[in-house]
């Protein structure tokens, strides 16, 4: 273990970084704080005010701020199961012996939809779904269903939305299941293998083991990407049709930048950011090793 | 042999399953690259047109006539200029986090991590306040800075994981030849700790330029990025969808290209190193 050394030798190494990550880091949550209890309207600046607590309490009685957590929520509830479960399939598929080219020519594929630009994402969306000539309503077309209005429909965006969420994540759920099942030791996947023909059994009994830090990493950094999600629903409904895809960070930036309510947004943020920090406890808690 | 119908059928059945993932992967990626070269006209058929004679007009339009090939170039100089500070800033942090011990190391850890979960919305509303008052809206240095708060935690991830896996016998070695302990950061172990270097490159540079909600709120005009600029063509009535893929090519190839680079290590830096 490294010997002992001197203070400031360390902090010496530590301080750049540290000085440089509370300056853009904590000073604006600071300042966040300051601004979420008071009374502060960019169109009504002369108007700026201290109000104590006042933000607070009408966000968290305000049902719009809870609908859009709810559909935060929703969204994760419904998108996270689909990734887990194709992903896994993927991953399977991609840990079977053999065909080498094509399989490695997947794994490349898998890194395309992960490393698209969200905003990209929200664009392509616009494109590939629209009602009149959109590709997706003429390839439902050729199995007989009659085009959807995926946009303008509350019910058909949110299912959208989550289309194009397992589109881009999925892939990662796959890869990072696949680094697990690459961590069973050959022969006793072996061995297993011998004694059941169940693929299932083997991966319940054997492999799962294996695949839980995995599925713990996938759990909680889904769950915090949802919370941070804004870019791909913001390109491809800004929120809506009315507010039916409007997710938690996309309220905040409406009521923040376009009813220019910062006071009230600042609230919401610093309410976001505290329930944000309790899972990353929890996140760090779980499964991170500690340095 | 009975069992080689059934290795075959399931042999069969493992290629059909591959290409459907591949299609599924590559179809988007196949259509945003026809439509941007469609015209107007042909891009608003109904039903959409699968075989057409290509045009670049729409690339021409955008880069010289509509000013995306400066909002690129705001991008490059954003994404290039916060993934070198955040290296600069990060390395000796993280070869700290490494070696040394030292009291509140794991908060310090802890703090960094969270970054990594905060919703960046909750960084723009403050910093465009305080970017407002200080008359740096629309200025490149302020996205370069923001984009530290991301940048920043994932190099120290992934560069403290890369000197730990440097012997710390080297270390030992150069002091007792009397080496600082700077000179053995510097001479020793950064250029054995050069991949994760490159890897937590690739990665901030990935996200700064991907980056979208940081450049909406806080750029107007002179450093308005490429992601941004796209977004603009999305205001109207009649939306031009050739012009608006032609950019969005023009976005995502350098990022898919990194990406294809750093693919191996692309689970690494997406969970901050939880999962090798």
């Amino acid at each position: 273990m490294p010997a002992k050394t001197p203070r400031r030798t360390i902090f010496g190494f530590l301080a750049p970084a540290v000085i440089t990550l509370a300056v853009v880091g904590i000073v604006p949550l600071l300042y966040a704080f300051y601004t979420s209890l008071h009374f502060f309207n960019l169109t009504k600046l002369r108007n700026v005010r201290f109000i104590w607590f006042e933000n607070y309490s009408s966000v968290l009685t305000d049902p719009v701020f809870w609908e859009a957590m709810g559909r935060t929520f929703t969204m994760l509830i419904i998108a996270l199961p689909l990734q887990i479960a194709i992903g896994l399939g993927i991953a399977l598929i991609l840990h079977a012996p053999g065909l080498g080219f094509l399989r490695l020519l997947t794994r490349l594929s898998l890194v395309l939809p992960m490393a698209t630009t969200y905003a990209v994402v929200g664009l392509l969306g616009q494109v590939m779904f629209n009602l009149k000539f959109g590709v997706v309503n003429q390839l439902i077309g050729f199995l007989g269903i009659a085009p959807v209005n995926w946009i303008g429909d509350p019910f058909n965006a949110f299912a959208m939305i989550i289309f194009w969420d397992v589109w881009q994540w999925t892939p990662f759920v796959a890869l990072v299941l696949l680094a697990g099942l690459t961590t069973v030791p050959g022969e006793v996947e072996e061995a297993a293998r011998l004694e059941t023909k169940s693929w299932w059994t083997v991966l319940l009994h054997v492999q799962l083991p294996f695949l839980m830090p995995g599925l713990v990493a996938v759990l909680i950094l889904r769950t915090a990407d949802t919370l941070k999600l804004f870019d791909m629903v913001f390109t491809l409904t800004r929120g809506g049709p009315g507010s039916s895809t409007e997710l938690i960070s996309l309220m905040i930036q409406r009521v923040g930048f376009r009813a220019f309510d910062q006071g009230v947004a600042s609230a919401q943020a610093i309410i976001l950011l505290i329930i944000t920090i309790i899972l990353a406890q929890f996140y760090i808690k779980a499964f991170y090793k500690e340095v | 042999m009975a069992a080689t119908s059934g290795k075959s059928r399931s042999l069969g059945a493992q290629i059909a399953l591959m290409l459907v993932i591949i299609l599924f992967c590559v179809f988007p990626f196949y259509w945003m690259v026809t439509t941007s070269l469609k015209t107007q006209v042909l891009a608003l058929e109904s039903p959409p047109v699968w075989l057409f004679q290509p045009t670049f007009s729409n690339y021409l339009t955008v880069l010289f006539d509509d000013g995306v090939m400066r909002t690129l170039i705001n991008s490059l100089i954003v994404a290039v200029s916060t993934t070198a500070l955040a290296i600069m800033l990060g390395l000796p942090a993280a070869y700290a986090l490494a070696r040394f011990e030292f009291r509140g190391k794991k908060d310090l850890w802890f703090w960094f991590i969270t970054n990594r979960m905060i919703s960046p919305i909750v960084l723009a509303l403050p910093f465009f306040l305080i970017v407002r008052n200080l008359g740096m809206l629309d200025k490149h240095i302020t996205l370069i800075l923001i984009y530290l708060t991301f940048n920043l935690p994932i190099v120290i991830w992934i560069c403290t994981d890369q000197f730990r896996s440097i012997p710390f016998e080297l270390d030992e070695a150069a002091s007792l030849e009397g080496a600082s302990q700077w000179r053995i950061f510097r001479s020793i172990c950064l250029p054995l700790a050069m991949p994760g270097v490159a890897v937590s490159g690739i990665f901030s540079f990935i996200f700064s330029w991907n980056e979208l909600m940081f450049a909406l709120v806080l750029t107007r005009t002179n450093a308005k990025t490429a992601p941004a600029m796209a977004v603009s063509f999305m205001e109207g009535y009649n939306l031009p969808y050739g012009k608006i893929m032609a950019t969005s090519t023009l976005i995502v190839i350098p990022v898919l290209i990194f990406a294809l680079i750093a693919s191996k290590h692309l689970v690494r830096g997406l969970t901050m190193g939880a999962v090798k």
